[in-house]
């Protein structure tokens, strides 16, 4: 999926924002650019949201294969080491 | 014997082991310091070992700079110590300015090959310690400026023997995953021994070679590592780097809604503009039926006022004829009628008499002339006698004898009656026809 960039779609948003401010193009560029507008912001704010929270430790098991692994910071905070079996 | 000691040796180096070391509460560093064959007492008083830069144990080697004293109330002599550093470490550091030099030279500092980092990394590589302070740090601000992301911990030893290697093998590894898009190397202070793995020439080119950009967040603000330089980006605190990788959601998403109303605030100017344009134009257009309406009323108002002079002409010429009735009703008509009559009725009698007296006159006249016109009545003419001759068939008087010729008819109008005849003979008047006449002639 060709997805724009979070940043290439801001960019685009100010752009259209700067051109409808400036009160300068006929009525129905206008409506067409404040739709594409809102479809870029929403777009925007899906992506923020889109992306799902995890943390996890990437370990090297006995065969020299990386497996990741659901990192406890609890553990971690105590003072565990990480159990690296290389 | 203080005395002695002092000046003979002023300031003098020494390099042994640390043994007994104690720090007691006055923060001052007591130990003794030996080698094979001796040892000495040492101290090294708070404001020095205050700046030391690592953490003076048992077993260590260092090198130190100071002057010997005598403790009298013991009779001992010791060091005082000013200044105290791990043995070898000028020869680390010689070293650290050898490789930095080189790989600056080979280019590996260049910045044109140092990468921009994505704008919003959502797959973060951490290398660090899976323990201590440095990682719950980091993950603390990231979770703050961004709390959905995934990370992605590679746990390594972060010093000491055979970290250099652990190190170099994480920053390859991550570099090879699919979809992180930021490597984080992160540790926290220590002394120039410590952070030897990040000096080492074999993580500073795993850090260059990576196609992944490189976050390098290693030591104290102060510390600028090898590693520091290869990397794509420093950050001075791995805190720091945290904040330098991620933006901040709550940032943008006021951004985005700022934004969003901006777009409808502009939508909304402009369609009151395009409104604004409307109403005037259209109060400039009259509405047809608005202008029936004006017209209705000015055609009302002029039919009124129409009726209205038309009304008071009538009404004037009522009043102009009642005044002329009046007027003539002053006349006394009856009155004038009569005296009319009575006129007539006099002039009648006048006329009357008048013509009575010319009739009378013109009777008399007439009788005159009745008698005179009875005697030349052609009757009494016949009576005596003559004749009216006319022919025929054209019914002419004739008068004359040649007017006829023989044969034709002639009519003869006698006093009484009347003969038709035809012509016999033809006697022309001639002289001495006088005496033609007959003999009855006489008397004519």
């Amino acid at each position: 999926m060709s997805k724009q960039t979070f940043e290439g779609a801001m960019a685009k948003l100010e752009q259209i924002v700067e051109e409808l401010e400036s009160g300068e193009l006929p009525l129905e560029k206008t409506i067409k650019k404040f739709e594409e507008g809102i479809r870029l912001s929403s777009y925007c704010s899906t992506i923020l949201d889109e992306t799902e929270n995890r943390i996890s430790l990437l370990l090297k098991d006995a065969d020299g294969r990386l497996t990741e692994q659901p990192f406890d910071q609890a553990n971690s905070a105590a003072g565990k080491h990480g159990a690296d079996q290389e | 014997m203080k005395q002695l000691l002092e000046d003979r040796y002023p300031l003098i180096w020494v390099t042994g082991e640390i043994s007994n070391f104690r720090k007691p509460a006055s923060g001052h560093f007591y130990f003794a310091l030996k080698d094979a064959k001796a040892q000495i007492s040492a101290v090294i008083f708070r404001n020095q070992n205050r700046n030391l830069g690592f953490k003076p144990k048992d077993g260590m080697q260092i090198t130190g700079l100071g002057r010997i004293s005598v403790y009298e109330p013991r009779g001992t002599y010791q060091l005082i110590l000013e200044y105290l550093e791990p043995k070898g470490i000028g020869a680390i550091q010689i070293a650290f300015e050898k490789l930095k030099a080189s790989l600056s030279e080979e280019g590996l500092f260049d910045e044109k090959w140092k990468k921009p980092l994505p704008y919003l990394p959502r797959k973060i590589g951490i290398i660090t310690s899976p323990t201590g302070a440095v990682i719950h740090d980091i993950l603390t601000v990231l979770d703050t400026r961004f709390p959905n992301l995934q990370i992605v911990i590679r746990p390594v030893r972060v010093q000491g023997k055979g970290a250099a290697d652990e190190i170099e093998a994480a920053v390859r590894e991550l570099d090879t995953i699919d979809g992180i898009h930021v490597v984080v190397l992160a540790r926290g202070g220590g002394s120039l021994e410590d952070l030897a793995p990040f000096n080492s020439e074999t993580v500073a080119r795993a850090v260059f070679e990576a196609n992944t950009p490189v976050v390098s967040a290693v030591g104290h603000e102060t510390d600028y590592t090898i590693c520091d330089f290869a990397a794509d980006l420093r950050a001075p605190t791995p805190s720091a780097a945290a904040e330098m990788i991620v933006p901040s959601k709550a940032d943008l998403k006021k951004r985005i809604d700022r934004t969003q109303q901006r777009l409808v605030r502009a939508l909304q100017h402009k369609l009151q503009q395009m409104r604004a344009i409307l109403a005037d134009v259209s109060n400039r257009i009259v509405d047809p039926k608005r202008r029936l309406d004006d017209l209705r009323i000015r055609w009302d108002d002029i039919y009124g006022r129409l009726l209205l002079s038309v009304h008071n002409g009538i009404g004037r010429k009522k009043e102009r004829l009642a005044w002329r009735i009046d007027r003539l009703r002053s006349y006394r008509l009856v009155q004038v009628v009569l005296d009319h009559r009575d006129r007539l009725h006099r002039n009648g009698q006048h006329l009357r008499l008048l013509s009575e007296k010319a009739l009378g006159k013109h009777r008399s006249d007439l009788r005159e002339l009745v008698g005179k016109l009875v005697e030349l009545n052609p009757s009494a003419i016949l009576s005596r006698g003559y004749s009216i001759t006319r022919s025929l068939p054209d019914w002419k008087i004739i008068r004359n004898a040649e007017a006829v010729a023989p044969e034709q008819r002639l009519n003869i109008r006698l006093a009484e009656g009347a003969i038709e005849v035809s012509v016999a003979d033809v006697n022309p008047r001639d002289a001495g026809t006088a005496s033609t006449l007959h003999p009855e002639d006489d008397g004519l």
